[in-house]
């Protein structure tokens, strides 16, 4: 087996990796990085990020009004120190990435122009038109091109870490294109391998989100926080799951159903205004929104497509030239999948699988529990997201949170010894036998792809937007007889060079591990929060109870075991979530009181 | 309410296993397919429930990943941009991008493009250089507008697989590293044009460019590499330009 010895090894070099990596480089240039990726970088999902990212810009607007929207926005499941931390460094990271050549779309005088999302006070959101994301992973992507001490591993595939003496220390990695395995031994470890959305069958998620990062980290301890909180972006292309970003909305966008009518108003979103106004109707938080969908479709007046019921996202009166010059991708989107244009018609959307807003432990500073492993962006869980991402504070998170994360492994690497390569080699070979026993096993055993199948629909049945506890229970059920399952599927497929039949099949297992830590943290946590709702005879919010972060355990053989942690409240005490005319309210009282 | 897929669709697709075969040879699939199934979704399905050997990158299925980039019907397309009903009746042939090794079945070789985007300095190299905290640089949107379609380069290669002068010779820089290097240098921002000059001089450089401009027709992006290739072209001849002068004048 080829052996690496690097100083610090990165696993995902999505937006958070490749952040990481430049801040490791810059911190530490006589360090070595690995930089090891399933795909080429520039794959990675963080391409497919559309409308922007947050960061305070605005005279108007303020730290403490970013830090008030995402700490309500979560549903006070925040760790609010860490928020604090967030909201301060997200304005000096977007810049950076303008000074790296991120072509931030500008105002007619040449300044930052920042346009309005869902759950936000005031416009902050940074945006590249509807393409941040793709020219963030991009910028990043080409700017990591400058360091040498940055060494990419592209399409290579890990299938296990190496954790030896109670520290992270390396990973085992398969080559797509040679089918030979190498262990990578490091320092310090940087999980950044994205969120673990496929485990559902409609999402936005490119096929790699497979929560490959999540499931090795679990399986070698380490806690999974708050999985139950899956975001359903409201809309999305009917039947594949692709995303229609929020930003159609800030730019005015209206969502109607089946008669027309601006249907938000009727959730508590309201009233309905002729301009986009921050925090009312379309603008409401993704929660939110999501919910409202599922009460129109019991109400049937949602329309049908080839693909299930779909309400109408209205560009029409934004006109043809605002649309292609701030929504270019998805008036594009629109045309080419749906025929539908964009300009003269509403296009059906309906509720996908976006976001995990949970994930990895970490600490404030992206240090998991696990000495010399770290994790940042959607696979990790460093507490800013709640129990309900606002949109444009993931790509502002994975710029934040990837640069400490690449100072913090840095500095552990500087401070930390060399392991025992001959145990962690040992470990490495043991990790090559378990993949090749997947490969080599013979006999005419279950296809992977009808267990994921199948699994999908578990996860849609029992963990959707909303959910009740013997439905969470049945999926429970149906995951551990899939696990089961798993263990004797067999490949079509038994070749080395670029089999992926084989690593869709690892994918699997990591994907089985994840969702049963969704479906069990789901189930335990008996209240409605966020993007978690019960319809069970939990249907409010508890906080005596449940102000508390979930922490799924990893059991072998047996279902993970759930716990739960305090959260961290600094300044905001848990209040009432409101929106539209009541949120203006409950502000006026609260302002009276102070 | 699922429309039911009804109809089908023969897909030839080229496949090669190198630890089996001795060449490529095609193999026929016929594809159930409803209206807005891709060529992606048409090769998934194929894996999924008849062959999982069946090998080609994908990931995103909204033509921004640049994953899955192959020949369609001896055309350079995006399989999950390309919908089975715009070619039906069929037959549809499927093939990996031209110009590229083959690894497996629709699989190529991707180190050398990737080492053709780092070959042009393909990073930002401030004309005045300054702290993040002095926030950021002014640039108006006409500034914005005079690269930002060179910025929109996805990298799937396409524009390789249409280009005959790369199809000749793999060492021409070719246009999408063209229009990445000219990304840069239009940036208002930007100061380092000359560090990227060398990368377009020379037989293997913007020169290469017999000016056919399959690579524009192709782009799904409409990035227009053909454009680039002729603002470095005239870049470079005002540079060779210069440089005359300088000689002479040094005389």
């Amino acid at each position: 087996m080829e052996h690496i010895e690097a100083d610090i090894l990165i696993l995902g070099a999505g937006g958070a990796g490749l952040r990481a990596a430049i801040a490791a480089a810059e911190a530490a240039p006589g360090l070595s990085i690995a930089l090891v990726s399933k795909v080429y970088p520039m794959r990675s999902h963080t391409v497919a990020a559309e409308g922007g990212s947050a960061g305070v810009l605005k005279d108007t607007d303020s730290l403490q009004a970013h830090f008030d929207d995402t700490v309500s926005g979560g549903d006070w499941l925040c760790e609010q120190d860490v928020v604090e931390f967030f909201v301060e460094h997200c304005t000096p990271e977007m810049i950076q990435l303008e000074h790296w050549g991120c072509p931030w779309s500008r105002k007619p005088d040449g300044d930052i122009a920042v346009r309005r999302f869902g759950g936000m006070k005031i416009a902050r959101t940074w945006f590249a038109a509807d393409r941040t994301g793709f020219h963030i992973l991009h910028t990043l992507f080409q700017t990591a091109m400058k360091y040498p001490s940055i060494k990419r591993l592209d399409e290579f595939f890990c299938t296990d870490l190496l954790v030896d003496d109670g520290r992270a220390q390396g990973a085992v990695l398969l080559s797509l294109s040679t089918g030979e395995f190498t262990a990578v031994t490091a320092r310090a470890v940087i999980i950044a391998t994205g969120g673990a959305g496929r485990v559902y069958p409609q999402n936005t998620n490119g096929g790699i989100v497979t929560g490959d990062g999540m499931a090795l980290a679990f399986r070698h301890g380490v806690p999974l926080r708050d999985l139950e909180f899956m975001q359903y972006h409201p809309t999305c292309m009917p039947g594949s799951g692709v995303l229609f970003t929020e930003g159609a909305r800030g730019e005015g966008g209206f969502l109607r159903n089946k008669d027309g009518y601006r249907y938000l108003q009727d959730y508590g979103l309201g009233p309905a205004l002729p301009e986009p106004r921050n925090k009312f109707m379309e603008l409401g938080p993704r929660d939110r929104l999501s919910q409202a969908f599922w009460h129109e479709e019991r109400k049937g007046r949602t329309v049908e497509t080839p693909h299930g019921a779909a309400v109408l996202l209205d560009l029409t009166h934004l006109g043809r030239d605002k649309i292609i010059e701030r929504l270019p991708q998805i008036y594009d989107l629109a045309k080419d999948y749906m025929g539908v244009d964009a300009a003269e018609q509403p296009i059906p959307v309906r509720p996908a699988v976006h976001y995990t807003m949970g994930g990895i432990l970490v600490d404030g500073r992206t240090a998991a529990p696990l000495p010399g492993l770290y994790a940042a962006g959607e696979c990790s869980s460093v507490g800013i997201h709640g129990a309900n991402r606002l949109g444009s504070n993931s790509l502002a998170e994975l710029s934040v949170f990837g640069r400490v994360a690449g100072e913090q492994a840095a500095a552990f690497a500087q401070g930390s010894s060399n392991g025992d390569t001959g145990r962690l080699l040992d470990q490495a070979r043991a990790a090559e036998s378990r993949a090749l026993a997947l490969l080599n096993r013979q006999g005419k055993g279950e296809r992977h792809t009808a267990l994921r199948d199948e699994m999908t629909a578990a996860m849609e049945r029992g963990c959707g937007i909303y959910r009740l506890g013997d439905e969470t229970q049945q999926t429970c059920d149906t995951l551990a007889d899939l696990k089961k399952r798993y263990a004797d599927v067999t490949l079509d497929d038994h070749n080395r060079v670029w089999n992926t039949d084989w690593t869709t099949a690892i994918e699997l297992g990591f994907q089985l591990d994840v969702a049963e830590a969704i479906a069990y943290s789901a189930l335990d946590r008996k209240e409605s929060r966020g993007a978690h709702q019960r319809l069970d005879g939990y249907e409010n919010r508890d906080d005596e109870r449940y102000l508390a972060h979930s922490l799924a355990h990893y059991r072998d053989g047996a279902a993970p075991e759930i716990t739960y942690a305090p959260v961290t409240i600094t300044k905001s005490t848990p209040g009432q979530r409101a929106y539209g005319e009541a949120g203006v309210k409950l502000e006026e009282a609260k302002h009276k009181h102070d | 309410m699922t429309e039911r897929a009804d109809k089908t669709i023969e897909l030839r697709v080229l496949r090669y296993n190198p630890e089996a075969d001795e060449k490529p040879h095609h193999q026929s699939f016929t594809v159930p397919y409803t209206s807005d199934m891709s060529v992606l979704q048409g090769l998934q399905w194929i894996k999924d429930t008849v062959d999982g050997s069946l090998t080609y990158r994908w990931s995103c299925r909204m033509a921004i990943c640049g994953s899955c980039g192959m020949m369609i019907n001896a055309e350079p397309k995006l399989a999950c941009h390309t919908l089975l009903r715009d070619l039906a009746p069929g037959p549809v042939t499927v093939e990996p991008l031209n110009h590229f090794p083959i690894e497996r079945d629709l699989v190529v070789t991707v180190d050398d493009f990737v080492k053709k985007i780092e070959s042009v300095t393909p990073w930002l190299i401030p004309k005045h250089p300054k702290p993040v905290s002095e926030g950021p640089y002014n640039q108006t949107p006409a500034q914005l507008a005079a690269y930002e379609n060179f910025s929109a380069c996805i990298n799937c290669m396409l524009c390789y697989a249409a280009c005959p002068q790369y199809g000749e010779n793999p060492k021409f820089i070719g246009p999408a590293a063209m229009a990445i290097l000219q990304r840069y240098d239009g940036d208002s921002r930007d100061g380092g044009s000359a560090l990227r000059i060398d990368a377009v001089h020379g037989e293997d450089g913007v020169w290469g460019c017999t000016a056919v401009g399959a690579c524009s027709d192709v782009c799904p992006k409409a990035v227009d590499p053909m454009h680039a290739v002729n603002q470095n072209k005239m870049n470079t001849a005002l540079d060779y330009f210069l440089r005359f002068l300088k000689k002479r004048d040094a005389k």
